[in-house]
C-alpha cells in the first residue's frame, strides 16, 4: 500500500501519541523517529508495534515521527492506522 | 451511564474503574467533525483490547443522516458491545433503517441478531411525538434515553436548571418506556460543580419513573447511585411485605395489612422491584 500525502493523527495529551507520516521516494526505506516520555521503559515495544503495523500495511517507504505520552497499545495502533488512512487516496477504504 | 468522549484514550482506558453501571463511548457530539475517523478507530481498538471489568460498554454512533453513521456501524457492530445508542431517533422508520443495516453487518460476520441491543435516544420534538411507537415496536430496543441538551435546542428554548422546558417530554417518554416495559434513562446534568442540583434533578427523575441517569463526569456517579439505590428502610419494608405476602398467599388471602396499611398486588410488585434493585432474593 502506498502513502499519497503527509498526514497526522493523535494528540499531545497524556496517554496519547501523535504520529506524523509522509511518503518517501521508492526504495528509500523507513525512517522512524520516536520521542516518548517512557522511551527507556517501553521504547522497544513501541517500536515493534509500529514496525509490525507498517509491515501489515506494506508501508516500505515512509518517514514517521511519533511523539508519545504513554499511549497503550490499542491507542498506538489506532493513531497510526488513522494517520495511514488519512494519507491514502480513499481514507474510508478498509485496510484491516 | 458514564459518557466518555470517543477520541480521548486516557478516559476510555479508565472507563471500567469508576463504578458506573455502564460506559457510553461517544462518537457523536463530543467528537469534532475532523476527528470522527480517529475516534471510530480508537473506540474499536479499545473495545477489543481494554478490560472494562463489570461495566457494560455502549457506543453512541452518529445518526445515519450524517456522513459518519454508516462507517460507525461497520466498525462497531462486529464487536457487539452491549448496546448501540442511536441519537436523534425521530420515528420507527429510523429504527427500521438502522436495524436493516445492523442485521446485514451481523450476517456478514456470522453474528446473532439478539445479542447487542439498541438504545433509542429521543432528543427532538418529533422524536417525543413518536416515542411510543419507537419504544414498543422493536424487541431489540431495551432502553429509551432522553437527550435534554439537543431537545432544548430543537425546541428553540433556553435550558434552565429546573428543566421546565423539557418536563412534558420527560413525562411522555417515561410513559412510553413504561408501557413498553423497557428501561428509561434520564439526560445528563451539565453542571459538574453543582452537586446539590444534580441530586435534586436525579430525585425528580426517580420520582417520574426513570430507571437511571447519564453522567458526564465520574464525580457524578456516587450521587446518582445514592438516589436510585433503595434505602435500608425501603429494603426492610419490602422484605417484610414479600415475607407476609408469601404466608398470606399460602393461606389463600389475597389482600392483607401491615401496620394498618393495605397490601395488595401493586404494593407487592413494587416491593419485589425494590428487592431486585437491592440484589436481594425474594423470601
Amino acid at each position: 500500500m502506498k502513502l499519497i500525502t503527509a498526514s497526522q493523527a493523535g494528540t499531545f495529551e497524556s496517554s496519547d501519541v501523535i504520529f506524523l507520516i509522509e511518503p518517501l521516494p521508492e526504495n528509500s526505506g523507513r525512517k522512524i523517529e520516536l520521542y516518548s516520555t517512557v522511551l527507556h521503559q517501553y521504547g522497544l515495544s513501541f517500536n515493534k508495534i509500529v514496525v509490525d503495523m507498517l509491515d501489515q500495511f506494506e508501508m516500505t517507504d515512509i518517514h514517521l515521527i511519533a511523539r508519545d505520552k504513554g499511549a497503550l497499545e490499542p491507542t498506538i495502533k489506532a493513531r497510526l492506522e488513522t494517520a495511514i488512512r488519512r494519507s491514502m487516496i480513499n481514507p474510508e477504504a478498509s485496510i484491516a | 451511564m458514564l459518557y466518555i468522549p470517543g477520541n480521548n484514550p486516557a478516559m476510555i482506558q479508565q472507563g471500567g474503574i469508576y463504578g458506573a453501571d455502564s460506559v457510553l463511548l461517544d462518537l457523536e457530539d463530543s467528537v469534532t467533525l475532523s476527528q470522527k475517523d480517529a475516534a471510530r478507530i480508537l473506540v474499536r481498538n479499545m473495545i477489543k483490547d481494554i478490560d472494562f471489568y463489570e461495566t457494560e460498554v455502549c457506543v453512541r454512533i452518529n445518526n445515519l443522516g450524517t456522513p459518519f453513521g454508516l462507517s460507525d456501524l461497520e466498525e462497531i457492530v462486529p464487536l457487539q458491545p452491549s448496546a448501540i445508542r442511536y441519537p436523534k431517533t425521530e420515528s420507527a422508520e429510523d429504527i427500521v433503517n438502522l436495524l436493516r443495516i445492523i442485521v446485514k453487518i451481523e450476517d456478514r460476520h456470522g453474528l446473532p441478531h439478539n445479542q447487542m441491543t439498541i438504545h433509542a435516544m429521543i432528543e427532538t420534538a418529533m422524536g417525543v411525538q413518536n416515542v411510543f411507537e419507537i419504544a414498543s415496536r422493536f424487541p431489540r430496543i431495551d432502553a429509551i434515553t432522553v437527550g435534554g441538551q439537543d431537545l432544548t435546542a430543537d425546541m428553540n428554548i433556553i435550558y434552565t436548571p429546573d428543566g421546565a422546558g423539557i418536563d412534558f417530554a420527560r413525562k411522555r417518554i417515561v410513559m412510553a418506556a413504561k408501557a413498553s416495559h423497557i428501561d428509561i434513562l434520564d439526560t445528563i446534568f451539565p453542571d459538574v460543580n453543582d452537586e446539590e442540583g444534580l441530586r435534586r434533578e436525579t430525585e425528580y427523575a426517580k420520582k417520574l419513573g426513570f430507571t437511571g441517569k447519564a453522567v458526564i463526569n465520574p464525580r457524578q456517579i456516587d450521587i446518582i447511585h445514592e438516589v436510585f439505590a433503595p434505602t435500608e428502610e425501603e429494603i426492610r419494608k419490602a422484605y417484610r411485605i414479600m415475607k407476609e405476602y408469601k404466608a398470606n398467599t399460602a393461606a389463600g388471602i389475597g389482600v392483607f395489612a401491615i401496620d394498618g396499611k393495605m397490601i395488595d398486588a401493586p404494593v407487592v410488585r413494587r416491593a419485589a422491584y425494590v428487592l431486585k434493585l437491592a440484589n436481594i432474593e425474594i423470601p
